[in-house]
């Protein structure tokens, strides 16, 4: 086997062949579904809040499971055991904070965007900026790892190893996601991201049961395999510290991204916009349960997969194929059921990018036009609803575009990196910031700007100044294992910041709120929390 | 009606006063009570969690039977205890919480039709 060839067994047209299916089967539902929407704001940016709660589960489910989770977790599973199974943890308890503070409420007092809450109580147009600009930042951090990730992507599954190759593809992948965008809107996105999450669990679920079928569904029989495929490194793959336990430091890095991971889901602006697809408070809260339910079988499959990589493929056949861990999944999709059930995980892979970015960029398209055009710059006071609608499109190309370069400018970076980043913004800058305008009376504007700004230029600069940019020192001793190679300008030890810059993020928020010279408003808040309990005057679905 | 743009109703209502009912509270004292201990349960379990796996790995890999660890078993009931509190959640919601909650907003809401 060639290491230029993709993954061995691999048959790139078969690959393509089922990902262009699934292109156009969604564009044939979304074109379909986009012919029932009003031309409003609401429907573009929530489909009207139309669909009912386990809907909203699915596409969260396909929102929420992005590439990184499905081929990552699993490979990091078959190589370093324990420590992948502990990412998925992370990624599973974080949504009891969405489900027990955050989605209901966050749906009686928003309407389309995370500013929209925040902004509630408060002086409108800094804290509208303020969110948006938060949003913003997590939304590209985000769309700039799922873009970077489909080009290591091509190269594994599609056989294209020529950097223009590679680009073509992500500009192809890019302008399919627009279309998706501006045809269906967030009606046609959501769709995509419940095909794409059936078809990722339902793939998922039966590689599952044929490795543990090969096991006569005995765990420990497949651990057992895997750790003598595992050599010397295996008895360590049952246990933590395979990849963190090194030193102190390492261990305290650890924590810190347990903490960005439990803490930052309920406060990433693609995942909060989904709940205002739902008519109604109670079926947020359904939405939830749905996704909890489905994220949570998902990730007990990829323990599954991880292990029966290992011990069908072996880390030895993980390490030597392109993409090393990103290609356990298919590799094991390949041991198993051939070039057909390849053909298929590819498949999937893609339609997973193609629906995360969706999502994406519908939030940030939305942020913008909601947030930044039409209450900052129009004060509110936007000529027409269509007026509105239309800067979201505008903006929703222009995020596409920047996408697409941006994803080929990153085209190989570390992409775990930057969703390790999206997270800790996410959990320093928006999070507490939606805990404190949801729970705290006395919070204020200029709270909500000191936590907002405060979280965000944390944590940018603490990763600026961490290994992961600039020191980092591979086995030999050059400075070659950070982004920016042969320089060393780490000030800040750790790769994530998160154990830093989310207590500071709050502190910030509480400082800023009883330092302020400008109270907040009682009357305001008396208004916000009758509306978040009671979902008084809250908005309706718009179907009928 | 298609509500596309959800804009509350003219706001003569006070809302401080409503806040300040008995009703209100009550409803605010049910949801405060359940969901902060409950987030400081889960927050708490995972965080020992995350400890043991990282200052613990010796505990951790201890095998219990076959080559099922103290840590995989650790982590698997991270999965039932997330499920289960879900469950908890909603039972707490449709008992204690959506029949007061829902009863304030008709009253709330019963003012302002026609």
């Amino acid at each position: 086997m060639t290491l230029a060839a993709g993954v061995e067994g691999s048959n790139p047209a078969l690959n393509i062949g089922i990902f262009l299916v699934f292109v156009i089967i969604t564009l044939v539902i979304v074109v379909r579904v986009s012919k029932r929407a009003t031309s409003g704001a609401s429907d573009f940016y929530t489909a009207g809040g139309g669909f009912t709660g386990p809907q909203n589960g699915i596409a969260i489910s396909g929102d929420y499971l992005s590439a990184a989770s499905f081929l990552g977790i699993a490979g990091a599973i078959a190589l370093y055991g324990y420590d992948g199974f502990l990412y998925s943890i992370g990624f599973l308890v974080a949504w009891l904070v969405a489900l027990l503070l955050v989605a209901e409420l966050l749906r009686n007092t928003g309407r389309f965007t995370m500013g929209d809450v925040l902004a509630f109580r408060m002086r409108q147009r800094p804290v509208r900026a303020a969110a948006a600009t938060s949003t913003l930042a997590v939304s590209f951090f985000y769309l700039l790892a799922q873009m970077a990730g489909a080009g290591g992507l091509v190269a594994l599954l599609l056989d294209v190893t020529s950097k223009a190759g590679q680009s073509l593809v992500i500009a192809v992948v890019g302008v399919v996601m627009i279309a998706y965008v501006l045809i269906g809107g967030m009606r046609g996105t959501t769709w995509v991201q419940i095909i794409k999450a059936v078809l990722l669990i339902v793939g998922a679920a039966v590689m599952t049961i044929w490795v543990l079928a090969l096991y006569g569904f005995n765990l420990s029989a497949l651990l057992g395999d895997a750790v003598a495929k595992g050599g010397e490194a295996g008895a360590k793959l049952l246990g933590p510290g395979a990849q963190y336990g090194k030193s102190a430091l390492t261990k305290l890095d650890f924590i810190s991204l347990a903490l960005a991971l439990v803490l930052g889901t309920a406060g990433l602006p693609h995942i909060l916009m989904r709940f205002y697809t739902v008519p109604t408070a109670k079926e947020a809260r359904r939405s939830v349960q749905w996704a909890i339910g489905l994220i949570g079988l998902f990730y007990l499959f990829t323990l599954v997969l991880g292990y029966g990589a290992g011990a069908l493929v072996g880390p030895a056949a993980i390490n030597a194929a392109p993409g090393k861990a990103n290609s356990a999944a298919p590799l094991l999709a390949y041991a198993l059921g051939g070039t057909v059930l390849l053909g298929l995980i590819a498949a999937v892979a893609f339609a997973t990018i193609l629906a995360v970015v969706a999502g994406l960029t519908i939030t940030a398209s939305a942020s913008f036009a909601h947030d930044i055009y039409a209450n900052v710059i129009k004060r509110g006071e936007v000529d027409g609803k269509n007026e509105e609608v239309k800067v979201a499109r505008i903006t929703a190309v222009v995020i596409g575009i920047v996408a697409i370069l941006g994803g080929i400018l990153a085209n190989g970076q570390n992409i775990a990196f930057l969703v390790a980043l999206a997270f800790a913004v996410a959990a320093s800058a928006n999070l507490p910031t939606i805990l404190y305008s949801l729970f705290w009376k006395r919070f204020n504007t200029s709270g909500a700007l000191w936590s907002i700004y405060g979280g965000l230029s944390i944590t940018v600069l603490l990763i600026v100044f961490s290994p992961v940019v600039s020191g980092k020192k591979d086995a030999n001793g050059n400075l070659t294992a950070s982004m920016i190679q042969g320089v060393d300008f780490h000030l800040f030890p750790l790769d994530n910041p998160g154990i830093v810059s989310i207590p500071l993020s709050f502190l910030l928020g509480y400082l800023g709120t009883v330092l302020a010279k400008e109270k907040a408003d009682p009357a305001r808040y008396a208004e916000m929390e009758v509306r978040a309990l009671t979902g008084v005057g809250s908005a309706k679905a718009s179907v009928h | 009606m298609s509500t596309t743009d959800p804009s509350p109703p003219p706001d003569v209502r006070d809302w401080e006063a409503v806040q300040s009912s008995p009703e209100f509270q009550d409803l605010r004292h049910r949801l405060r009570s359940f969901i902060f201990p409950v987030t400081g349960l889960f927050l708490g379990w995972y965080l020992l969690y995350v400890l043991c796996a990282t200052y613990a790995p010796a505990f951790m890999s201890a095998k219990l039977w076959g080559n099922i660890t103290v840590g995989l078993v650790f982590g698997l009931l991270q999965f039932v205890s997330t499920f289960a509190i879900t469950w908890w959640y909603m039972r707490f919601t449709a008992r204690r919480f959506d029949p007061l909650s829902e009863q304030l907003r008709e009253e709330l809401e019963g003012g302002e039709r026609k």
